[in-house]
């Protein structure tokens, strides 16, 4: 992975070199991040800007969303103020092993990431359910027979819903997600195939016919990384999520930004 | 190039395929049918009707021909359920299809029966032919005629465009390629094969119309 990484880490060194220059203090290399964050009175949190309801720009050109309010709480936590850091799926581990950003969240749990990056408890609900309005009667895979289903073609919506529906259910299939909701929306489909955070976003628009969540075909909880090796910090959030769990903050959170409560147990 | 070339993806789904084709096919030929007559009556009702009925057609042909194939598709299908008109994706894009062709081919048509010397139609009725008989007999079939190529290659360019009724999921050839190549990422072997397989409806297509057109206006250009 290092190997791999060269460019991309002698490039973030150089920088991390050139900054530390002109602050005019050189950090000890193998500092441990808790105390790093700690002194600096800031924790960098990388967060994306496109994905709603996690994080996304709103009307006044300000991030927010389910995960800058949970970086609000931990930062708070930690007793340090958050500083919000843009990025994408590509770059995200880079900025993470390269020490740009201290946190990252809305990760979902591989093993090839497990191999650079250290898993904190889960944090956000993350599933793929099947939505349809309430007076449609469905609770089961065996109940999408003879019905019309939307989903995002090729997406894991699509294998999910393909695998367990049965043989007369009909599987609509559109190339994007507005295809899914116009179809949905607009009656030409009675049920639809999307993850938490489309319907979700969806429910905030107060569409006309209101999806409800029938039943969950896969879930997969987001979760938060530090650099490898950082216990310390991590022990930290966990502990700090620990108790936003249990004084129902970030249940209020998961209400407001996901519109459905944290299941039982979360 | 690291690439391996492997073309079962195309083998295990040919039955994905043939029927994607099929329904190409059959929506090319409804289109094609009622288009068709639709266009002699739209054309004949812009050149001798009333004048409401000429203007109905004008602006339904400029409406038609200056707006995309694929709004007027997402209008029948997303748009009207919101006025209690709600067609399945199939109906929906036969509709456009039908709708999107007469368009265009009124204003061949027109052209075809304007390019058909007024003495022929006067002889008509010098001789005493009812104008309906006249029309039907005299002067439509050298209209046809003369612009025959020109409705073939409309017919063909609708059964091209008709890919993007995959958009609104009906399971025609190229949603069947979106989905074959979704599944096996094989995007270069699928969209070759379904190249191909659109290039072959459309040379096939020409190639029979040309022949029944010569059967049908032997001695009439």
């Amino acid at each position: 992975m290092i190997f791999s990484l060269s460019r991309r880490a002698s490039l973030g060194c150089g920088l991390a070199l050139a900054a530390s220059f002109l602050v005019g203090a050189m950090e000890p290399a193998r500092a441990d991040a808790l105390d790093d964050i700690t002194k600096a009175g800031v924790i960098k949190v990388g967060i994306f800007e496109d994905f709603p309801p996690f994080a996304s720009l709103n009307a006044s050109m300000k991030i927010e969303g389910y995960d800058t309010e949970v970086a609000d709480k931990l930062a708070a936590a930690l007793g340090v103020k958050v500083e919000l850091v843009g990025i994408t799926g590509q770059n995200r581990i880079p900025f993470l092993t390269e020490g740009k950003v201290d946190l990252l969240l809305s990760i979902g749990y591989s093993d090839e990431r497990a191999q650079v990056v250290d898993y904190t408890d889960a944090y956000a609900p993350y599933y793929i359910a099947v939505m349809g309005p309430k007076d449609v009667d469905v609770k089961d895979a065996a109940g999408l027979s003879g019905k019309t289903i939307a989903v995002n073609r090729g997406t894991l919506e699509d294998t999910e819903v393909t695998k367990v529906a049965p043989a007369d259910a009909d599987i609509q299939r559109y190339s994007d997600y507005s295809g899914v909701i116009s179809a949905f929306l607009s009656g030409q489909a009675q049920l639809m195939v999307v993850g938490n955070d489309v319907g979700a976003t969806i429910l905030a628009q107060n569409p006309a016919i209101e999806p409800v969540e029938k039943f969950l075909l896969l879930t997969s909880p987001s979760q938060m990384a530090v650099k490898k090796g950082e216990t310390r910090l991590n022990a930290a959030l966990n502990t700090a999520l620990v108790a936003m769990k249990a004084d129902g903050e970030l249940n209020d959170l998961a209400v407001k930004w996901l519109k459905q409560p944290l299941v039982e147990g979360f | 190039m690291g690439y391996e070339f492997d073309f079962s993806a195309i083998s295990e789904n040919i039955g994905l395929l043939l029927h994607g084709a099929g329904l190409t096919i059959g929506l090319t030929a409804i289109a094609a049918t009622v288009g068709m007559a639709l266009s002699i009556g739209g054309a004949a009702a812009a050149l001798w009707g009333p004048g409401w009925l000429r203007r109905i057609v004008g602006v339904y042909v400029e409406l038609i021909r200056n707006t995309p194939f694929i709004v007027q598709l997402f209008f029948i299908f997303f748009g009207l359920p919101s006025l209690g008109v709600k067609l399945t994706a199939f109906e929906a894009a036969a509709l456009a299809m039908t709708i999107n062709l007469t368009a265009y081919g009124i204003e061949i048509v027109r052209a075809g029966i304007e390019a058909v010397p007024p003495g022929q139609r006067e002889a008509g009725f010098a001789l005493g032919i009812a104008p309906i008989s006249t029309f039907i007999y005299i002067v439509l079939p050298q209209a046809i005629a003369v612009v025959y190529p020109a409705l073939v290659s409309q017919i063909v360019i609708t059964m091209l465009e008709s890919a993007v009724v995959s958009q609104v999921a009906v399971t025609d050839l190229t949603h069947a390629a979106d989905l074959i190549q979704s599944r096996t990422y094989r995007a270069f072997e699928t969209y070759f094969a379904v190249t191909l397989i659109y290039l072959g409806m459309a040379l096939l297509m020409r190639w029979l119309f040309n022949r029944a057109g010569r059967q049908l206006f032997a001695g009439k250009r």
